[in-house]
């Protein structure tokens, strides 16, 4: 885990029940805007076929600190705010630490019982396609 | 087609009501937001709008099943919704998940309970005001009452009985034919095996929806049921999908819009279909037989 895995861990686990989706709320407001690059070549972009609404998202940056895109449409804040966790836990980390990120994460943040287990499922298959997206982009660079 | 012609001509136009006749009667009915994505509502939703929650409130906590009388009538209480009050239900994709929460308030045989045709996008799209503002209400002692499964709920060994009768398989076309045990793009939520119940045709649910997200005139829903189908209307129905969700779109559609006399939601669905022992399937794109 990241330190800031670990941050996020303790914030959801501090709080109870609505506040909990208060906060993922919070995370779905703070996903940032996608880079114009992506914005403009949105074959980039890899879709999550997990995910109950469409996101997209695409790796790049070094081994070193690997940079995270994501792009889900505003109607979706759910997969929104699942994705800015993903960003605020692993992006400018190393594929290092992403790597070692648990896959076990999504469920630590106690969100079973508040939004289904489909979605947290989903949030799942953001994070294997993270990890794949960053061991292609690091066996690519040597 | 105007929107209050094309709902003239349903056969029951009273439940439906549209963005304006909303806007203008806000103060007079308790609406409820219904989504598929539960966080929406903390995003935005109808001033004085309370938030039902599908998956949390709706289902028994324990079981597969829906909430018990005691559990509905303080669910009611918590949200400030009396026995008599006019509920006016809304939500996304369609109101998919808001014709959901409609055919659990009928299990409790809540009376006054209307839809907003086009739900939350179609509000949006009329300039409808949304507020992060959240209500605050009061019990008003809502009666406990008995859940009547018997008319709009099928279950397991009725659907089975029913095989060769008219019966809709309101999923995607790949879940029809077996290709896929899930929705595209929503992941597995179990069945190991996959295809329809033998007889059922397949009208996926989002058919009876016009662009705007309301509902098509009844000429075309007509034609979508009866004529494409040959199913009699006067027949007694079934609609099932996954876990039930998406076929009480399509119950409510047979049931208020076309006025079918006699139609259950089977909630059980393939989740359960897909994976009970003996079960009879068929694959493809042909309804099957009975066996």
């Amino acid at each position: 885990m990241t330190r800031a895995a670990d941050e996020i861990v303790a914030d959801f686990q501090f709080l109870e029940g609505s506040d909990r989706l208060q906060l993922l709320l919070e995370f779905s407001e703070a996903l940032p805007d996608l880079d114009e690059r992506y914005g403009e070549h949105p074959e980039l972009l890899e879709r999550v076929e997990e995910c109950q609404s469409p996101i997209f998202i695409a790796v790049d940056g070094t081994a070193e600190a690997i940079k995270l895109h994501f792009s889900a449409p505003r109607e979706s804040p759910t997969t929104r705010g699942f994705a800015s966790i993903l960003f605020g836990a692993l992006s400018s980390h190393s594929a290092a630490e992403i790597m070692e990120l648990s896959d076990d994460f999504p469920t630590k943040l106690g969100l079973d019982h508040i939004i289904t287990p489909l979605r947290v499922r989903g949030m799942r298959g953001m994070l294997a396609r993270i990890k794949r997206k960053t061991a292609e982009l690091v066996a690519e660079h040597g | 087609m105007d929107q209050l012609v094309k709902i003239a001509e349903y056969a029951n136009p009273d439940i439906l009501v549209t963005t304006q006749w909303l806007k203008q009667n806000l103060d007079k009915v308790i609406v409820v937001e219904s989504d598929e994505d539960i966080l929406l509502y903390e995003t935005g939703h109808i001033p004085g709008s309370v938030k039902l929650d599908w998956h949390t409130e709706l289902n028994h906590p324990l079981r597969r099943d829906y909430l018990e009388s005691a559990q509905f009538a303080e669910l009611m209480n918590i949200k400030g919704i009396g026995r008599q009050d006019t509920v006016v239900l809304y939500g996304d994709r369609s109101n998919w998940w808001a014709t959901y929460a409609f055919w659990v308030f009928k299990l409790f045989g809540h009376e006054k309970v209307l839809l907003l045709d086009g739900g939350r996008n179609k509000w949006i799209a009329d300039g409808g005001e949304l507020t992060k503002d959240k209500p605050t209400f009061s019990s008003k002692d809502y009666p406990v009452v008995e859940r009547n499964d018997s008319e709009i709920r099928a279950f397991r060994d009725e659907v089975l009985g029913h095989l060769g009768k008219p019966m809709v398989d309101v999923r995607s076309p790949e879940e029809y034919s077996g290709e896929r045990l899930h929705m595209p793009d929503f992941p597995n939520e179990g069945a190991t095996r996959g295809g329809h119940i033998p007889t059922a045709a397949s009208i996926p649910w989002s058919k009876a929806i016009q662009q705007d997200e309301t509902f098509r005139p009844i000429a075309e829903l007509e034609k979508l049921y009866f004529s494409d189908t040959g199913f009699d209307r006067d027949s007694d129905f079934i609609a099932y999908c996954r876990i039930g969700e998406r076929s009480s779109h399509s119950w409510f559609v047979l049931k208020y819009l076309l006025g079918v006399k006699s139609v259950r939601n089977y909630d059980g669905s393939w989740t359960e279909w897909g994976n009970l022992v003996g079960a009879p399937i068929a694959t493809g794109v042909d309804p099957g037989v009975a066996a």
